[in-house]
């Protein structure tokens, strides 16, 4: 699994990040994240709002900081 | 959140075994709507006395005396700073809710294919109620041209969203009375709709970078989960609200509380008049000067109102200050960065064209009527 955290460096990609890092230490898996800040590649994703979570190539979230929950759970299914 | 899990949770913090779903988010909105009457109450008791306190907290506890410099100051700095910062909370917290209603997605959606004129209108006035945070403003720039909607219609959004915030509207609102505060919101809506005007008109499509205008014109408009809750409860939406506050006041109040200082300073030391000679009403190239100094500077509008306000005290002439704050809050050197990888060299130099003598008319215009 592969799991990319899309911002370009505010406060909320790197709150996003924070709770992404802590759903997989919770759920134990071994998932790699990048976080994508250049805006070229960004866009490529076609998101409106940062922060974005992209899981496997799949844009699952937009424009907001999701919590440990959320994600655990966008992780699991 | 399907019933498994919230039963799960439910169970993990101790609340009794069988608790059926239904139960749960009664319990949880009864509990919203009392906190919240709760929070209300307070915010209410708090800011009618403030006054009082202020009285009483710089003359009884603190040494004091009334009619001095420094007594001067500090009350007002005391009384000055809660009463900002209680009045942010509120509004922001409404406003925040009231964008819940509006989001991202919607606004591209009536945005999408407009005519021009009513397209320009209407972007400049979604860009107030369009929940927009400044990093976002290349994502949502291109994902607007990407979904159909006209270059100029995107600019005079991309204008009004940072300008016509509801910080920038509190803080004059409660420095300079509510006069002021519509004459800002309508001469920045005016300033971004005839900023996307003009560029609609001189046709600039062209001068997009050549990666936005591939990427843009693909036509391809991704479904953006997490972007499209229109369908959210109150709950959701009073969550929308206080993680606005959280993120707002909690982001800003150094600024005001510094504002609130420098200009409580300026207040009670600076002698009367003296910046009357050049920022005064007779120093007519004042207004282009500060407009040119503040746009490239960057910073947000909590800090720099309450400065402004004393500055006016001073003697500086109205216009010229509000256009001064107006430049530093519309541009900076950062976002004309941001842009430069996203606009060709000519489309930037027409956008911070525009804006900038936009802002300087606006100037002018507020020294003779103010």
């Amino acid at each position: 699994m592969e799991v990319k955290v899309l911002g370009p460096g505010c406060a909320k990609c790197h709150a996003l990040e924070k709770n992404v890092r802590a759903a997989i230490q919770e759920l134990g898996l071994n998932v790699e994240i990048n976080h994508v800040a250049d805006i070229k590649t960004i866009a490529e994703y076609g998101v409106f709002m940062t922060p974005g979570l992209v899981v496997d190539g799949v844009v699952k979230i937009v424009g907001k900081v999701a919590t440990k929950e959320e994600i655990k759970k966008l992780l699991s299914a | 959140m399907d019933k498994a899990t919230v039963m799960k949770q439910e169970v993990s913090t101790a609340a009794p075994a069988a608790v059926s779903v239904r139960d749960n988010s009664f319990r949880r909105k009864g509990t919203y709507r009392f906190s919240g009457a709760a929070l209300l109450a307070l915010w209410w008791l708090l800011y009618t006395n403030l006054l009082s306190l202020s009285r009483f907290v710089t003359y009884e506890i603190l040494p004091l005396q009334r009619e001095t410099h420094l007594g001067a100051t500090v009350e007002f700095f005391i009384y000055e700073v809660p009463k900002v910062l209680l009045l942010l909370t509120l509004v922001v917290f409404v406003v925040g809710v009231i964008r819940s209603f509006f989001t991202p997605e919607r606004t591209r959606r009536i945005l999408a294919g407009k005519r021009e004129s009513a397209g320009h209108v209407l972007a400049g006035l979604l860009g107030v109620v369009t929940p927009f945070c400044s990093c976002s403003a290349v994502p949502l720039f291109m994902g607007f041209l990407t979904a159909g909607v006209p270059l100029g219609v995107t600019f005079s959004f991309l204008v009004s969203a940072p300008m016509v915030n509801e910080v920038a509207l509190v803080l004059l609102f409660e420095l300079f009375g509510w006069k002021v505060a519509l004459l800002y919101m309508g001469t920045g809506l005016s300033i971004a709709m005839v900023t996307g005007f003009v560029i609609s008109r001189l046709h600039m499509e062209t001068y997009l970078e050549d990666w936005v205008a591939e990427i843009t014109s693909r036509g391809i408009t991704q479904p953006q989960p997490g972007l499209d809750d229109e369908h959210m409860g109150w709950g959701e939406r009073i969550r929308f609200g206080i993680d606005a506050v959280k993120e707002i006041v909690l982001k800003v109040w150094p600024y005001v509380t510094l504002g609130i200082a420098v200009g409580a300073g300026i207040h009670g030391y600076v002698p009367e008049n003296f910046l009357a000679g050049i920022m005064g009403k007779e120093a007519w190239w004042a207004v282009p000067v500060a407009v040119l100094i503040g746009v490239p500077m960057y910073s947000n509008a909590a800090g720099i109102i309450p400065v402004v306000q004393a500055l006016v005290q001073k003697g500086a002439a109205f216009g010229t200050v509000l256009a001064f704050m107006m430049a530093v809050i519309a541009i900076s050197t950062p976002e004309a960065i941001i842009l430069r990888k996203v606009l060709k060299p000519r489309l930037l130099g027409v956008f911070l064209g525009v804006v900038t003598v936009g802002i300087i008319i606006v100037g002018y215009l507020f020294n003779i009527v103010l």
